[in-house]
């Protein structure tokens, strides 16, 4: 039998909020989004979500859709509905809730500063163009990893960050992993300092969440492995 | 704890780890060996006493142990009891001469008894 109506639970409020049922058509090739967007428009204004570009570029609109954190552009309907459950709908893990389905992202890219994860070119500037071979170990390395348009769907499903607030988080270690293998970066000892710290990427258990659930497939735990042994590395020559 | 110590233990607990896992390793068949000859108690210590080898593998058991074990411990109280700075670390160096104090006198008993 065909179900022609389509039942969720969103979250609405902040933390101490609860879940309200909504029920509207399902159509053909929906997505997500487009079912809040749905019931933003023709139900309930005051629902708050967030989203910019609906096509998976962006990174903007991820929620956790029945306990799994996703892009909601680019999750259909009848990828997730199971018949006679509702769909559940929560705004990611590990985030304050500012309202609904959006959380304040601040922390997470507070972490991508502290983590430095930004290049660092030096005080002078170089005197010729740097040449990185397309094959070289460091630029595969960089390749692997360097495709994360932050999203948050590793921060919210890391374990590690649920029970220590301090941690550093996938993303932002991973962010690092590809500066730390940029042959022209020139802050490479103080990132180092920055990601060994007890809060960084020796805290990591290899639960692989971040792995799991990358809607880029990127692998944030294999870059914190390549962190742990470049900061182990670091450590016994004294370079930190 | 700096980012040079966090990573220093880090290293230093996994070479702990690999020392760990022969020292058990060998701990565990000489037990299983022992015990499946029939051995007691005293005949077992007759055999251990005054014999170097011995007493030099349960030392490095016993003080790759009381490396280790705190580190570790220092993390799940990190993680689980958000029990965090200098009293950590002063609690678990203190864990740490506590293990290897009995782990020590252990050994030299078995060697000198």
């Amino acid at each position: 039998m065909q179900i022609h109506r389509l039942e969720l639970d969103i979250w609405r409020g902040d933390r101490d909020g609860a879940f309200q049922t909504f029920s509207l058509p399902l159509r053909d090739s929906q997505t997500i989004l487009d079912v809040v967007t749905e019931i933003q428009r023709t139900q309930d204004a005051s629902l708050a979500y967030r989203f910019a570009c609906r096509v998976g570029m962006c990174g903007s609109c991820a929620m956790i859709v029945d306990g799994i954190p996703r892009w909601t552009c680019r999750t259909r309907v009848i990828d997730v509905q199971r018949k006679g459950k509702r769909i559940k709908l929560e705004p990611l893990r590990n985030l304050p809730i500012v309202k609904d389905l959006a959380v304040d992202m601040a922390v997470f890219f507070d972490k991508w500063r502290d983590a430095k994860g930004h290049f660092e070119p030096g005080d002078t500037p170089p005197a010729d163009f740097a040449l990185v071979p397309p094959d070289s170990r460091e630029r595969r390395a960089a390749d692997l990893a360097i495709e994360c348009i932050n999203c948050g769907i590793c921060y919210s499903a890391c374990d590690v960050v649920s029970w220590d607030e301090d941690y550093l988080g996938p993303a932002a270690l991973n962010r690092s992993w590809t500066l730390v293998n940029d042959v022209r970066d020139r802050g490479q000892q103080a990132r180092l300092e920055a990601i060994a710290t007890d809060a960084g990427c020796h805290s990591c258990h290899n639960h692989m969440s971040c792995t799991e659930f990358c809607p880029k497939n990127l692998s944030p735990t294999q870059s914190i492995a390549g962190l742990k042994r470049e900061t182990m590395r670091a450590a016994l020559k004294g370079e930190i | 704890m700096n980012a040079a110590w966090t990573a220093r233990l880090l290293v230093a607990q996994r070479l702990t780890a690999i020392l760990l896992a022969f020292a058990v390793a060998i701990h565990l068949a000489t037990i299983i060996y022992a015990v499946r000859g029939g051995l007691n108690a005293g005949e077992i210590l007759g055999r251990t006493r005054g014999n170097a080898l011995f007493l030099a593998l349960y030392s490095v058991f016993v003080i790759a142990a009381s490396i280790h074990a705190p580190i570790g411990l220092r993390n799940i109280f990190r993680e689980w009891a958000n029990w965090r700075g200098r009293s950590l670390d002063i609690a678990m160096l203190i864990v740490s001469l506590i293990l290897l104090a009995l782990g020590l006198r252990a050994a030299l008993a078995v060697y000198a008894a």
